[in-house]
């Protein structure tokens, strides 16, 4: 029973949604076809989605300097690997320990977790702590660990999930059979809560992969362990990156395509996610919807 | 006498203990699954804490970052002396008030034209378009940026404004049109994000009402204004309360990267996060970094306090605590 005022409100939704849908993907197309152009026609008639020229110049300079980028690619995967999986694991055990309602000292706990969510020290205070103390600069830590490893929200995500999901009288069962908590959590929390773990471990993955920040703050400009993000950062602040860092190979200033480079880069460095993202944008829809995704 | 005393005392401590020992042998296991995760929140969350006194101190690199003398508010007497504490503070203020408000209307609205899209897969194709920005990190959104503002190669000057036989704007060194390359950028990043968002709120608001209003002749706009809005409203009241808990936190991604650091910009990009990094990495001055620091997680915990206080006001379940 649709009237046709429904079907001009209908037809108002796609138009105004064509467009936004055409706005949101644009700015990708230019930076595609720019990372195609031939480097004199970027020049001349600047980045345009009518090139005068093509060309694969952009991507030939990018293999020669595989030596960087592809190192810089293997340091975003081990750590957005290694941190996505040791977060995950540490917000589902502390989570699963903050389910038990019956836990002495709960509360305490939930402070301590609820608290770091509402005040923190600010980003300076955290890089005295982690540069003086910690020494984490240069190191592998300095991606892997400050703010990005665990949050508050992801906890209690989590714990909300083990609480008000998973029916209290299987874990019951399971502790009359003589299972103990870490039994337990592995072969019937864990198993159960997959929906809620994978979105919450593709969020933290995607925050991983994205993070230019902690490169910012850890890593001096020439150190070998930039991730594709900071390597894109460092080039933002200095044209000439590439070059000073190709790693004793002798390239001719001059002959470094650098206007196309730039956006061939850009184009790696999201080529990825952008494979990727028609099989995990399901989860994200779903998690958004239910919350469970912080903007 | 006393003897005995002592060791009735004993006993009832051995036996306290074992008691307690049965209670908690249950829970250690729990207790150790915690571990892990509180050690990182000490580190990384309270342990900044006591970072944070660096903002009281003199910086004397000689007796080590942590000794310089306590010199009481001196620090922040000096930030507050400059003319850049007032323009952070009015573009981070300001600049939230404008996002809150676009994002609630901009959103709020698309989401109630893409709820009458009744096409599956009309409406899958555009939720991934729109929501593709949003995955994308703030580096790459700046090469975007420049590839349609850069003044000598970008897309703007060279094909738009040419088109329409404009002079080439040099938008990088202009602070006037940054307000609104910003707020578009934000918008450009976000909207998916928001319609999806209140989509699901949409969504939750039964169907009967809708009927009964169909049935009672009144017109989509009726609807809208008369159901829609109403049901919709006591979360966005409360989004918007919450908000004003985060009014003194910028994006430092969009407002560090977009600029990509140009100096020019300063006065219309500069927000508090931007100014207390830039004190830092590129200045190196760590006191006046850790001033701003303070400033900013002291003023916005005391709003974020008052904006729940608000919030358990209106409604107990919204609140945060």
């Amino acid at each position: 029973m649709r009237t046709a005022s429904d079907k001009r409100w209908a037809a108002c939704g796609h138009i105004l949604m064509a467009v936004l849908s055409i706005l949101a993907l644009t700015p990708f197309l230019l930076l595609l076809i720019a990372s195609f152009t031939e480097e004199n026609a970027a020049l001349r008639n600047g980045y345009s989605f009518f090139p005068k020229a093509w060309s694969l110049d952009a991507y030939k300079y990018i293999l020669q300097q595989w030596g960087v980028i592809g190192r810089s690619y293997l340091v975003t995967i081990i750590v957005t690997v290694v941190g996505t999986l040791s977060g995950v694991v540490m917000a589902a055990m502390i989570g699963y320990t903050l389910s038990k309602r019956d836990l002495p000292g709960r509360n305490i706990i939930l402070f301590l977790v609820t608290f770091s969510m509402l005040f923190n020290g600010g980003l300076t205070a955290t890089y005295i702590i982690y540069t003086q103390i910690f020494q984490i600069k240069n190191t592998i830590f300095g991606l892997l660990i400050p703010n990005l490893l665990l949050n508050g929200y992801n906890i209690m995500m989590l714990r909300n999930y083990f609480e008000f999901t998973i029916p209290p009288a299987l874990i019951e069962a399971a502790h009359i059979d003589g299972a103990g908590q870490t039994m337990i959590f592995r072969k019937i929390v864990v198993p159960l809560s997959m929906p809620m773990l994978a979105t919450v471990s593709l969020t933290s993955a995607l925050r991983y992969w994205n993070d230019w920040m902690n490169g910012v703050y850890y890593l001096s400009a020439n150190s070998k362990l930039q991730s594709i993000q900071t390597i894109l950062n460092s080039m933002n602040e200095n044209i000439k990156f590439l070059q000073q860092n190709n790693m004793g190979t002798t390239v001719d200033a001059s002959s470094i395509p650098s206007v196309t480079v730039r956006m061939a880069i850009a184009v790696v460095g999201i080529a990825p996610i952008l494979c990727l993202y028609p099989f995990f944008q399901k989860w994200f829809v779903k998690g958004i919807a239910a919350g469970a995704v912080k903007e | 006498m006393q003897k005995a005393i002592v060791k009735n005392i004993n006993q009832t401590d051995i036996k306290r203990g074992r008691k307690k020992k049965i209670v908690w042998k249950k829970y250690i296991p729990l207790y150790l699954m915690a571990l892990p995760a509180l050690i990182y929140l000490f580190i990384n969350n309270y342990l900044p804490l006591f970072g944070m006194q660096l903002a009281f101190r003199e910086l004397d690199y000689s007796k080590g970052v942590f000794n310089g003398s306590f010199v009481g508010l001196q620090n922040f007497k000096f930030l507050f002396a400059t003319k850049e504490a007032w323009i952070m503070t009015r573009n981070t203020v300001l600049y939230n008030l404008l996002f809150i408000i676009v994002d609630t209307i901009v959103g709020l609205g698309f989401a109630i034209l893409f709820n009458e899209i009744r096409s599956k897969r009309a409406s899958r194709f555009y939720q991934s378009a729109t929501l593709i920005p949003y995955f994308i990190s703030m580096v790459v959104v700046s090469y975007l940026g420049y590839a349609f503002l850069s003044a000598e190669n970008g897309f703007i000057n060279n094909t738009v404004l040419r088109i329409f036989g404009i002079e080439p704007v040099s938008w990088y060194s202009e602070a006037k049109y940054w307000p609104f390359i910003l707020l578009f950028v934000h918008i450009w990043k976000g909207l998916g994000y928001s319609i999806l968002a209140y989509t699901a709120r949409l969504i939750t608001i039964n169907d009967e009402y809708y009927e009964a209003a169909t049935l009672d002749g009144a017109s989509k706009w009726q609807k809208i204004k008369c159901i829609t809005i109403p049901m919709l409203k006591p979360a966005v009241i409360m989004m918007l309360v919450l908000s004003i808990g985060r009014m003194f936190y910028s994006d430092f991604g969009l407002f560090y990267q977009m600029p990509m650091g140009n100096g020019m910009l300063y006065s219309t990009t500069t927000t508090i996060d931007t100014y207390s990094f830039r004190a830092l990495m590129k200045l190196g001055d760590i006191t006046m970094s850790s001033a701003t620091g303070v400033y900013q997680s002291v003023v916005g915990f005391i709003l974020l306090l008052g904006a729940n206080l608000v919030v358990r006001r209106i409604s107990k379940e919204n609140a945060l605590f």
